[in-house]
């Protein structure tokens, strides 16, 4: 392959790869993300293009592993085009049906398709899916049509068109304004514009500057930059490469973390790619530009994605964070200049340079601008990536987009923002998604993770999760956060064992001020919102740990016993015999009485129960009824039918 | 590990203190873990105090200083697999191994961690050994899972 | 270096650019309790009692002025009833591992502070980090370091190096508040065994 060395030597060769192309011609795409690799995607690709040489079709049908589109727990996904049919949850099994049936005489397989939860109908189509059909994939759409280890792949639907454009008709400075322009905040967390950031930096007298990439996605339940570095990772070097250029900086960094190896995978492979056709190295398309980028893993903490800690940690160091009061574009990575925005804030920025900010501007609300994917998981029946315009209801993403809360269970509140965000409740739903309006709600962006919670989740645990959470990952570097969480963590903890007291909460509370106030870095002064948010919306649950000892949504371990209802037990013996701790007693037509002495709280009885009897009952707050008398223990005809 | 692949890596990061992390990176995955002689050898040749570095052997949660197991089993604790019942996947993980987190079993053969996110959420509780990912378990899925490993 | 002009409680103090709040206020001979502190060191951050008032163009916000660089005329508040409410609970939670220490039990008498609020903790470390920043900083030995993070993070010498260096040193057990150093340095002492010469 040789080198590209100018703007028209690209087009030229994208020309090129278009003209062998027939879109007429049927491709096989198979997700490659690490979801459906874990729900055995690998095996799917195989045995398709096994299937596909043994009939003698590989001159005639593509069959690719693709990025993630987002549909994560239906995986392994895939869409046949040029018709667009997707099927869900397909196996290895499944591949002969699919070639002959739809490859080659374009019918369809019926039980692969997705079923709409509420309507019962099916959906051929991706774009008939509900999943699908009220996002706004500006950003994710191209994952499904590419092999996200082909360049070419990417060039042939217009990737490094905006890098052309850049290159050979606007200066910098145009860059930076259109950037500007389209007021796109950062996706990461804190939602500071970009392009005022960039425009620090390319004003600070320093001749060196960086651009970074913030790949560190730490929010557990996120996993939107994941699928964007796995599956389409030339989109985001081409943002770097254009914020470099804006801003006058020759040196890019991706700070990946280690725990997503195919996506470093992917990315070093792109970045030599991009080596060997001149998008990188010197001279870039013959522009006079010289840009390179390297690869720097994390190691496995939390506080690294935070900006300063994560140039701490790019210098090698232990990710401490600095304090911020000279901001980082100003004096960041070695001191120097540094831009550093999130995997989805730099894959927007070939739209916008391409599209243009006014068309950018266009989409979204008054403050919020754009569209933003939210992983949407936890209690939810549709899982996955949704893409959605800014001032999109949160109503509308987990009912029309999520389908709802499964098993019929009641939906109690959504958690954003990660562990720097806070839940928000039913009567808040009507809110429209915008760094603004989540904030102003107790709660925030974040990075986007939108995690549902149903009614048998307790709110006062959720708050005790994301501190515990927080304890483990925080620096230790300061007073406010190492201690302060230490001691929040242990007084929630125990609340929820029944050990809570009058004056917990103040003293939460003061403790909450304490790391809010003087805490060194956003882990620290974000760590109190959970907490704060669930006692803003639920503090009867709060109150009810404290003064009741009672678990209102029957989950606290420590709260709750297991009853076996007499009036509906059948003695039908399954929890009998699967009770790890042999605590149930009973037998064939005698009704199943706990041993509360031993029952340790597993919850297996209330698993095992058959639904059509629920005998098993959680009870928190007040004491389990005294046993059945023996002589009421035998089940007959005559006490079944006072039972009915 | 011997001080010849250890010089091999440092010099493969150009020898520059910055890649600290990196090279530590790729001895744990070669070696399964940080042997202290190997950090002294660090220390010497990229002229970095060892104070900086069991700090950062330390900090992080990809390093150990004490040997690893030959399966490392990883349950997901972040959000969305903890409201899926991530908890009692850790209680059958740590019954089924006689191990808890951070710990190795005395043969070796398993060594058991939380981690705080593997990006599989929507495919939650999630179960890693060795680097595959195993999703929608269940106490019973994973008891199966882990008779797999020798 | 140009001349800034700030007000520190209420009086006018003149600094040089770069200098931090603390430095500025205790070369007018202002008070501002520190923990971290040293004037050999690089300035820390760690145990925010040091935190001021800050005022700018109208905004008031808290930041911790041993590493805030001063600006032209910022008002600031050594003392107020939030920096005071903060400084209280800090100096609690580091009493919860060290009630011993003098200057722990100084500043809980000027702030009020209850030794008893907080449930106590094994460690009495409380991470100022005073004898690996001296050791690395002045004494140039390294043999004193962090280890772990959050609330597994411990002081720790390493045994080689501390065998041969601290004996005639120990320069950094003075500026230990809480003798936590002291112990780590006992422990250390006693647990390593330096190899024999078998000839």
């Amino acid at each position: 392959m040789a080198r590209l060395n100018s703007p028209e030597e690209l087009e030229n060769f994208r020309q090129e790869l278009l003209s062998k192309k027939d879109p007429n011609m049927p491709c096989i795409s198979i997700c490659a993300g690490a979801g459906c690799i874990a729900s055995g995607a690998d095996e799917v690709i195989e045995a398709f293009k096994a299937q596909i040489e043994k009939e003698g079709l590989t001159a005639k049908v593509d069959t690719k592993g693709t990025g993630c589109p987002g549909f994560c727990e239906r995986g392994p996904v895939v869409v046949i085009y040029p018709e667009e049919i997707c099927y869900l949850g397909v196996t290895a099994d499944d591949v002969s049906e699919i070639v002959s049936q739809t490859v080659k005489e374009k019918k369809v397989v019926d039980r692969l398709l997705f079923v709409d939860p509420i309507t019962g109908e099916k959906a051929i189509h991706e774009s008939d899916i509900s999943f699908y059909k009220n996002q706004k994939r500006n950003v994710l759409c191209n994952n499904i049509k590419i092999d996200s280890k082909s360049i070419d792949d990417y060039l042939a639907i217009g990737g490094y068109s905006a890098l052309t454009k850049a290159l050979s008709r606007m200066t910098d400075v145009e860059v930076l304004e259109e950037v500007k322009k389209s007021n796109l905040r950062g996706r990461g967390g804190a939602g500071f514009p970009a392009g005022r950031k960039w425009e620090g930096s390319r004003n600070a007298p320093e001749p060196i500057k960086y651009v970074l990439v913030n790949a560190d996605e730490g929010d557990p339940g996120a996993f939107m930059d994941r699928a964007l570095l796995e599956g389409n990772p030339h989109s985001i070097l081409e943002g770097l490469i254009l914020g470099g250029y804006a801003i006058g900086s020759h040196e890019g960094y991706f700070y990946v973390r280690q725990e997503y190896p195919l996506a470093v995978e992917n990315i070093n492979l792109a970045i030599k790619q991009a080596e060997e056709y001149g998008l990188l190295g010197e001279n870039i398309l013959g522009s006079g530009f010289d840009f390179r980028v390297f690869v720097h893993q994390g190691a496995g903490a939390f506080v690294c994605g935070e900006s300063t800690a994560l140039m701490t940690s790019l210098e090698g160091r232990a990710g401490e964070p600095r304090p911020k009061y000279i901001r980082s574009n100003i004096k960041g990575l070695w001191n120097k200049p540094t831009v550093l925005n999130n995997v989805e804030t730099w894959a927007n920025v070939p739209l916008i340079i391409n599209k243009g900010a006014d068309w950018f501007t266009q989409i979204g609300t008054e403050s919020s601008k754009g569209t933003k994917i939210f992983s949407l998981v936890g209690k939810i029946t549709n899982t996955g990536l949704v893409e959605v315009p800014m001032g999109m209801t949160l109503k509308d993403i987990i009912y029309k987009i999520g389908g709802g809360v499964p098993n019929g269970k009641k939906f109690k509140a959504v958690q954003t923002g990660g562990p720097s965000g806070g839940c928000i409740p039913e009567e808040r739903l009507d809110l429209e998604v915008g760094f603004d309006e989540l904030t102003k709600a107790g709660s925030m962006m974040g990075s986007g993770g939108m995690i549902v919670l149903d009614e048998d989740t307790c709110m006062v645990d959720v708050a005790r999760y994301f501190i515990d959470f927080l304890t483990d990952e925080s620096c230790g570097k300061c007073v406010p956060c190492r201690e302060g969480l230490r001691q929040m963590h242990r007084i929630l903890t125990n609340i929820t064992e029944g050990k809570g007291k009058e004056g917990d909460i103040e003293l939460l509370e003061e403790l909450a001020e304490t790391a809010v106030e003087a805490s060194l870095c956003a882990l620290g002064k974000s760590a109190p919102n959970p907490f704060l948010s669930t006692l803003r919306y639920f503090r009867d649950e709060y109150e009810a740990h404290i003064k009741e000892k009672r678990c209102p949504a029957l989950s606290c371990k420590e709260l709750i016993s297991f009853y076996i209802d007499p009036a509906k037990c059948k003695a039908c013996m399954i929890c009998l015999k699967k009770c790890p701790a042999e605590a149930i007693d009973g037998g064939k037509k005698k009704i199943h009485i706990i041993d509360q002495e031993k029952c340790a709280n597993c919850g297996t009885c209330f698993e095992v129960c058959p639904s059509k009897f629920g005998a098993v009952t959680k009870i928190s707050g007040e004491p389990v009824p005294p046993p059945v008398p023996e002589e009421e223990r035998m089940i007959t005809k005559k006490s079944q039918k006072e039972s009915k | 590990m011997d001080n010849d692949r250890i010089d091999q890596i440092i010099d493969k990061h150009q020898g520059e203190a910055s890649s600290l992390i990196q090279v530590l990176l790729e001895i744990q995955s070669e070696n399964h873990w940080l042997p202290k002689n190997g950090l002294e050898r660090v220390s010497e040749k990229l002229q970095v105090p060892l104070t900086r570095i069991l700090h950062i052997a330390t900090f992080y949660k990809a390093f150990s200083l004490v040997p690893k197991g030959r399966h490392e089993v990883h349950i997901c604790v972040g959000t969305a697999c903890h409201v899926r019942g991530a908890t009692r996947i850790l209680d059958t993980v740590e019954e089924a191994t006689g191990i808890k987190p951070g710990e190795t079993d005395l043969d070796l053969k398993f060594s058991l961690e939380t981690v705080n996110c593997l990006g599989c959420c929507a495919l939650g509780p999630v179960v890693e050994v060795d680097g595959k990912v195993h999703g929608k378990m269940s106490p019973i899925k994973t008891a199966e899972v882990l008779k797999i490993y020798e | 270096m140009s001349e800034i002009q700030l007000e520190i409680d209420g009086k006018e103090v003149k600094a040089t650019e770069g200098m931090t709040v603390l430095a500025a206020a205790q070369s007018a001979g202002i008070f501002i309790p520190t923990l971290c502190h040293h004037e050999k060191l690089e300035p820390f951050g760690g145990c925010r009692v040091c935190i001021v008032e800050v005022e700018v163009n109208g905004w008031t916000k808290l930041v911790v002025s041993c590493v805030y660089p001063v600006e032209e005329n910022i008002i600031v508040r050594t003392r107020s009833e939030k920096v005071d409410r903060i400084r209280k609970t800090i100096i609690e939670l580091l009493l919860a591992h060290a009630p011993d220490s003098p200057q722990l039990q100084a500043l809980a008498q000027e702030y009020g502070s209850d030794k008893d609020r907080f449930e106590k903790d094994a460690s009495f470390c409380i991470h100022c980090g005073l004898c690996v920043r001296y050791c690395a900083e002045v004494a140039k030995k390294n043999a004193i370091g962090f280890v772990g993070r959050g609330i597994n993070k411990e002081i720790s010498f390493i045994p080689e190096i501390a065998a041969k260096e601290c004996w005639d040193c120990k320069e950094c057990f003075p500026l230990c508040p809480t003798s936590a150093l002291q112990a780590a340095f006992v422990l250390t002492k006693a647990l390593y065994s330096p190899p024999t010469d078998i000839t």
